[in-house]
């Protein structure tokens, strides 16, 4: 099974059934099988922050809800997350890919990368990092904790996880 | 009329559907001229009305009403397109638009000036788009309701501000009591 088929898999056996996602080239092909799943409702949002909105008025409407961005949209969504998802107690799983890390072509990358554990240490946001192609296999437990909490939960997948671009 | 007296006008209107409604004053108004279980007030993230509103009606059946600002949707412009492109038709946005930034002291926006959401909404995609005056703005939500149609709503405003005291709710109570009545 691929890693993309087994993302979306935990996503609908844990009962997330609407996911907003801004676009990275290491996504894209689970942003293929998000928008292929007939379970999931897939909503495009322009920026990150407004995507946090839409989780957030789909989760209030009972569904559950899940973000798929780059780690750069952490600089853009720090106030969306305090006064919007924690203030308010809501989860959010946040699917990121961790941009800037080993097998980065690209140097500005390497910019944000080097601040992206630390804004989610400052603001307390439970951050787990998938490095090699198995550690996928915590994504189904990461899922259940975010629901269980009602936080929003990062989950940073590098290069060496989605095997280069 | 200003926007303290359109949200007099459209209470009875809009009780009995969901609410979402913009950050600042216009949460404060709403909450002390007829606070609801149904309302849901932003107590901070500017510019995002309209996308928890659209997320809500996408997610469930029940009509929603986002109370908005042209300031915020100048802020969140990006929603215009994906309210556009995703359908909900038990969802009316209603931008009360008075050209202002009205919580932070009535500095003019460009929707003051020569920008109409109303033309950006409709090249935005959205089909349902009706400017009206502040005083038609309760039977133009009505006819929105009745049409079963997504409706972007830009009513045209006086600027100007009442005193209200802040809303002291916890988030998380507004939150409980809100999916309380979602789910009702």
């Amino acid at each position: 099974m691929s890693v993309n088929t087994k993302i979306v898999d935990d996503m609908v056996a844990n009962g997330v059934e609407f996911v907003t996602t801004v676009p990275c080239k290491q996504l894209a092909g689970v942003i293929d099988e998000i928008d292929a799943c007939e379970k999931i409702y897939h909503i495009p949002s322009n920026k990150e922050d407004e995507g946090m909105g839409l989780c957030a008025g789909a989760f209030m409407g009972g569904k559950r809800p899940a973000i798929i961005m780059q780690n750069t949209a952490i600089g853009v969504t720090i106030n969306t997350l305090v006064t919007l998802t924690q203030y308010y107690r809501m989860p959010l799983p946040m699917l990121i890919s961790y941009r800037g890390e080993l097998g980065e072509p690209v140097a500005c990358q390497v910019e944000m990368a080097v601040h992206t554990k630390a804004l989610l240490n400052q603001l307390n946001i439970p951050t787990y990092h998938f490095h090699k192609e198995d550690d996928v296999n915590e994504l189904d437990a990461i899922l259940k904790y975010t629901f269980m909490c009602n936080k929003p939960v990062a989950i940073l997948t590098d290069a060496s996880f989605w095997k280069g671009y | 009329m200003i926007r303290s007296e359109i949200l007099r006008d459209i209470a009875p209107i809009i009780r009995d559907h969901l609410v979402v409604c913009n950050i600042g004053l216009p949460s404060q108004e709403l909450h002390l001229t007829d606070d609801q279980p149904t309302n849901f007030y932003m107590l901070g993230t500017m510019g995002l009305a309209s996308s928890i509103g659209l997320g809500l009606a996408l997610a469930q059946d029940k009509k929603v009403i986002s109370i908005d600002g042209d300031g915020s949707v100048l802020t969140n412009f990006g929603t215009l397109p994906t309210i556009a492109n995703n359908v909900a038709d038990n969802f009316i946005l209603l931008i009360i638009d008075n050209g202002s930034y009205g919580s932070t002291g009535d500095q003019p926006t460009y929707a003051g000036k020569k920008t109409s959401l109303t033309a950006v909404a409709k090249a935005c995609g959205c089909e349902n788009v009706v400017e009206c005056s502040a005083e038609d703005t309760g039977k133009t939500i009505q006819a929105a309701l009745d049409s079963n149609k997504m409706t972007i709503i830009v009513a045209k405003c006086e600027s100007g501000n009442v005193k209200v005291p802040v809303i002291t709710m916890d988030p998380v109570v507004i939150r409980d009591r809100f999916m309380k009545a979602v789910q009702a």
